[in-house]
């Protein structure tokens, strides 16, 4: 697979903040790269990198082979769609559509024609002179898009974009990036915060921490196998078991975390009969919260080692079904679920 | 009572009109019946006219005064010469602000940002007339500036420059140049402030996104950074243009013995005695503002607003 970005040893501080430490990432071709991490984790501050808006201290970016390191971003071909969108204010949607093949100073029939093309592939015919500030978020985001798309880039990069719209547009604009990356067959390399929408359309992800990369790999990967407790607490719902309480429950010489669905909820010491204890790590927990959750409650205990645990119960059947804050229970999980972590 | 109070502060809540009008009622009186009561009642003379013999006026409607201001060769000359002073100051303002404008905005540090803040607005907290007297001896003939062409060796240059027609004069104390460099350096403050303003509020996201669709340092810069600002250098030259249109001091103190349009509204109102003139040259100003702001309106200088 042809390599489409190759980030070496990169680093870059402002003043005592060291926003990226020794960042090093290869994303091939054709891939769907999503940079995960919270906020000020640093992976905005590599998408500048990469982009151009920022040179890094020392490291290499080498996009399609090429050493970029040192090239202003008008002369790399990625485009960006960013989290403000960055619309010019005082050009229409066309304007703002056709910017880049305007500066390149290519021919007015055919700046027209690519400008009409990109348009209907993001659903916008017919918006064609509105100014930005007549548009809505949704629009706004979609204008941005084909601004960065009419010009054909190797690499989009994908600041946030779809932070400031409400849940159900977010959904349905997720799936029509992942369309437009699938009709297109360019890189996407997709920054966010929302652990959902990484794993819901990366094909790989890396979650960024206090300016380094914690762990790379496939959202099923990352999900289930977590290097470390960072990225276990990160990715989704997530239980964890320090050292000390592990040793102390379990007798097991290991921080560890386990997912809410794969926690058992037991009344009493007879219901454990018919599985098998060998396999399975059973556990006192004392109810601390219950909520709904629609198609299932979500608990949290506290367990004899001053640990707390989230699990999720399906609420197939009895929808009114509820778990009394203080009453006791017995959890169990299979130690197969189970991460072990790495400090 | 108590009951009294209270329902007014209750209506006064409700009724928010009431509120700004009572608040507004004094201001709006200052504004409309002192301040533009009486510049109307002043142009209004201009459609009367001086009795040639008796030296009164003739509080008769005619347009015999403005016929006068737009016949007479000398009158024009005024005009003329003043609007296109006014336009040379606006451009040389706007060439030399736009730069500093820009530096304050994208590129300092606030402490420098506050610096260059107050080394602009110092001049204005001095005397006008002593800052005009002060440039009248650094361009005098016995002054720094051709004291340095002296020891440069470099007369010839300046005396080249001053024997151009037109523009050239006896010293540079006493021609357009002269006064083209004294007008540009009092109205300054007033083009960079009104463009600092506008290119702050131009994201820099903007700019980013420029560079990122490909637009090189000076494509970005005439086809987002300027159109954006555009609205502040109009605003800066709005300040610049109409100053310079009304301004006397400078010709007096500057000038060569060619009157500009404030000299001789001075001149025909106090000397002369000739009121309708005088206001009639004061709505020469008036009309080309009201003409320049409709061009830049008509030409989007505010669709960035």
């Amino acid at each position: 697979m042809r390599k489409a970005l190759n980030l070496e040893n990169i680093n870059k501080s402002y003043g005592a903040i060291q926003a990226l430490r020794n960042i090093n990432l290869t994303i091939s071709d054709g891939e769907f790269f999503s940079l995960l991490g919270p906020s000020g984790s640093g992976k905005t501050t590599c998408l500048k990198v990469i982009a151009g808006f920022e040179a890094p201290d020392n490291g290499d970016v080498v996009i399609f082979d090429q050493e970029v390191t040192n090239i202003p971003p008008f002369k790399r071909q990625v485009n960006t769609v960013f989290q403000d969108y960055a619309l010019f204010p005082h050009m229409n949607v066309r304007q703002n559509v056709g910017y880049s093949l305007k500066v390149q100073k290519l021919k007015g029939p055919l700046i027209e024609k690519s400008i009409d093309e990109i348009l209907e592939v993001v659903n916008l015919t017919g918006y064609d002179f509105r100014k930005p500030s007549e548009l809505s978020g949704g629009q706004r985001q979609r204008v941005a898009l084909a601004r960065a798309l009419v010009n054909k880039p190797k690499i989009l990069l994908l600041d946030e974009p779809l932070g400031a719209l409400d849940l159900k547009l977010r959904e349905k604009m997720q799936i029509e990036l992942k369309n437009i990356q699938r009709q297109f067959k360019i890189t996407f390399i997709y920054v966010t915060h929302d652990q959902q929408e990484a794993l819901s359309m990366s094909d790989r992800i890396a979650v960024f921490n206090d300016g380094k990369i914690e762990q790379v790999d496939t959202p099923a990967n990352i999900y289930s196998k977590p290097i470390n407790s960072f990225v276990a607490d990160f990715i989704g719902t997530t239980s964890i078991f320090e050292k000390v309480s592990a040793m102390k429950l379990f007798n097991l010489d290991s921080a560890f975390s386990v997912r809410p669905e794969n926690v058992l909820i037991f009344d009493t010491e007879k219901d454990l009969i018919g599985i098998n204890k060998n396999e399975y790590f059973i556990a006192n927990g004392t109810v601390i919260d219950c909520q709904f959750q629609g198609s299932h409650l979500k608990i949290t205990f506290s367990t004899d080692a001053n640990s707390k645990l989230s699990a999720f119960k399906s609420l197939e059947g009895n929808i009114n079904q509820i778990y009394d804050v203080n009453s006791k229970h017995l959890i169990a999980w299979k130690r197969s679920d189970i991460t072990i972590l790495n400090e | 009572m108590n009951n009294f109070f209270d329902s007014f502060s209750n209506f006064a809540f409700r009724n928010k009109n009431f509120i700004f009008l009572s608040f507004l009622i004094i201001p709006l009186l200052w504004l409309g019946v002192v301040y533009l009561g009486s510049l109307l009642i002043f142009l209004g003379h201009s459609f009367f006219h001086l009795d040639g013999f008796t030296g009164q006026i003739v509080y008769e409607f005619s347009f015999k005064t403005l016929l006068e201001l737009f016949s007479s060769p000398a009158n024009i000359d005024i005009l003329i010469r003043t609007v296109v002073l006014a336009a040379c100051v606006t451009v040389g303002s706007a060439i030399i602000g736009f730069p500093i404008a820009y530096y304050m905005a994208k590129f300092t540090s606030p402490k420098v940002k506050i610096f260059l803040f107050i080394a602009i607005m110092l001049p204005l907290w001095s005397s006008y007339l002593v800052r005009v007297y002060s440039w009248k001896l650094i361009l005098a003939k016995e002054g720094i500036i051709n004291w340095f062409f002296e020891k440069l060796n470099l007369e010839w240059l300046l005396d080249s420059i001053l024997s151009t027609p037109v523009i050239g004069g006896p010293s540079l104390s006493i021609s357009y140049i002269g006064m083209f460099l004294v007008f540009t350096y009092i109205w300054l403050p007033f083009m960079i402030l009104p463009i600092q303003a506008s290119l702050e509020r131009v994201p820099n996201s903007l700019i980013n996104a420029s560079h990122d669709l490909g637009a090189n340092k000076r494509q970005t810069f005439y086809k987002v950074i300027l159109p954006l600002a555009l609205p502040g250098v109009i605003a800066g030259s709005i300040f610049t243009f109409s100053l310079t249109l009304g301004d006397y001091i400078i010709p007096y103190i500057i000038g060569t013995s060619k009157f500009f349009i404030g000299q001789a509204v001075y001149t025909h109102q106090g000397t002369a005695g000739n009121i309708p003139l005088a206001a009639a040259f004061s709505l020469v100003p008036i009309l080309v503002m009201v003409i320049y702001i409709y061009c830049a309106k008509r030409m989007g200088a505010f669709d960035a607003l």
